[in-house]
């Protein structure tokens, strides 16, 4: 089971890729549309690209509910450990 | 009236044989036409009822203007324009035509067909006529009808046209559609050929997400619900409503995986395109199919959008005919051609170019 440092760090790589937010800025309490500017479609492509790297479903619904790193962070560990 | 013996004696039943159709030769699209209406529209031009910027635009769609219909440009007028052009480009008359399919979800009347209207001003009576409601996907799905028609032997040439007035339907206080939907007919001639210039359509639906665009209410009686006069003279009927985030995750990555099995399907790969058409529904859904897809750098990414804004069915064959305008697309080109959209359906098949 991946730690939840573990979870961010890759998590952060992704963010990375997708909008080219420095990897180091991706931390817990980090907003992603304010702090991050990553927007709603960017978003999405995050989401997808974590549903594979960390195998776990990440519904439609759920997205807009993931405001935050740690959101994602805490999202993906509790999925993983179901 | 016979008695059962009576008949009996003079008729077996189901005795006679039914001659069989006649059988058809490999199709192609034989010729293209657009019509782009007269009025274009800023992104500065819809910002303000949508708390937006141009630069917001820009970057959520690609898209930098868009094409909305005056009074004149009816549906039925625009695609009369864009199929005289196709005609042209085919080198057919138009009383040569036997069917005539209408690929649009903004003809505000159910009945009768658009389609035998406009076949009807073009001169192609008696030609079959008939609308297909596929969304933005209309367009691929009419040619797959077509093509199966000119190989079935049901028709020799067949037009497929693709056109939409969103406008017509748009809320422009909506911020997730009211940039996005424009206006405009494109058309296709598809008719017979020696090889094969349409390959295996994929398609299919997904009713189970009906809701995620679509139609929010029944035609409105009064398409202008009693609202002061927009200051640019654009009505909208307030019915158009779209779930952005959902939509774009299934457009990019699930069509991104139709694609791909559409050129399993025809017996390529990536590295036999020259050009990738998909719906023109957002720069960023091109984006990433595209780098899903893996194109290589030669394949020639359809980008009419930024101009044209999201045309529904129109937006494939507009795409197209940019294509060919602009010196992009050459004859005999294979293009991969994507479209899907409410329903959710969705069509995608190789095609060679005119």
């Amino acid at each position: 089971m991946a730690s939840t440092e573990e979870i961010r760090t890759d998590l952060a790589e992704i963010v990375n890729e997708v909008a080219g937010v420095p990897a180091d800025d991706v931390q817990l309490d980090k907003s992603f549309v304010d702090d991050l500017d990553v927007d709603s479609l960017s978003m999405v492509e995050v989401v997808v690209a974590a549903e594979e790297k960390f195998d776990v479903k990440i519904p439609d619904d759920e997205v807009k509910n993931l405001k935050t790193v740690g959101d994602a962070v805490a999202f993906i560990e509790r999925a993983q450990s179901a | 009236m016979n008695t059962p013996d009576a008949a009996a004696s003079e008729h077996t039943r189901g005795s006679s044989r039914i001659t069989p159709p006649a059988t058809g030769a490999e199709a192609s699209i034989l010729g293209l036409g657009a019509y782009r209406p007269r009025r274009v529209v800023s992104n500065e031009q819809l910002v303000e009822r949508i708390d937006s910027t141009d630069q917001w635009i820009r970057t959520r769609s690609g898209i930098v203007t868009r094409r909305f219909a005056d009074e004149d440009e009816t549906v039925a007028a625009m695609s009369v324009a864009a199929s005289r052009q196709a005609l042209a480009e085919a080198g057919i008359d138009a009383d040569q035509l036997d069917c005539v399919i209408v690929a649009t979800v903004s003809h505000l009347l159910q009945t009768p067909s658009v389609a035998a209207q406009i076949t009807h001003e073009l001169g192609a009576t008696p030609a079959a006529a008939f609308d297909v409601s596929a969304a933005c996907a209309g367009f691929c799905y009419g040619v797959s009808l077509a093509a199966d028609m000119v190989r079935a032997g049901s028709a020799r040439h067949v037009l497929v046209i693709g056109v939409e007035r969103l406008s017509d339907l748009l809320d422009l206080t909506d911020r997730s559609t009211a940039f996005i939907f424009a206006d405009g007919a494109g058309a296709a001639i598809v008719g017979p050929s020696d090889e094969p210039g349409i390959g295996p359509v994929v398609w299919g639906s997904d009713g189970e997400r009906f809701d995620l665009i679509r139609q929010e209410t029944p035609w409105p009686v009064d398409p202008d619900p009693g609202e002061e006069p927009d200051p640019d003279g654009i009505k909208g009927a307030h019915v158009l409503r779209m779930e952005g985030s959902p939509v774009f995750r299934w457009a990019s990555f699930e069509m991104a995986k139709v694609a791909q099995r559409t050129l399993e399907a025809t017996g390529l790969t990536v590295d036999d395109l020259d050009l990738f058409v998909p719906h023109q529904a957002n720069m960023r859904i091109t984006d990433v199919m595209a780098r899903a897809l893996g194109l290589p750098p030669h394949v020639v990414i359809a980008r009419d959008i930024a101009e044209q804004g999201n045309t529904s069915a129109a937006s494939v064959p507009l795409a197209l005919r940019r294509l060919v305008e602009d010196g992009s697309a050459r004859r005999g080109d294979l293009a991969l051609l994507i479209a899907f959209g409410a329903g959710l359906v969705y069509a995608a098949q190789v095609v060679r170019m005119p």
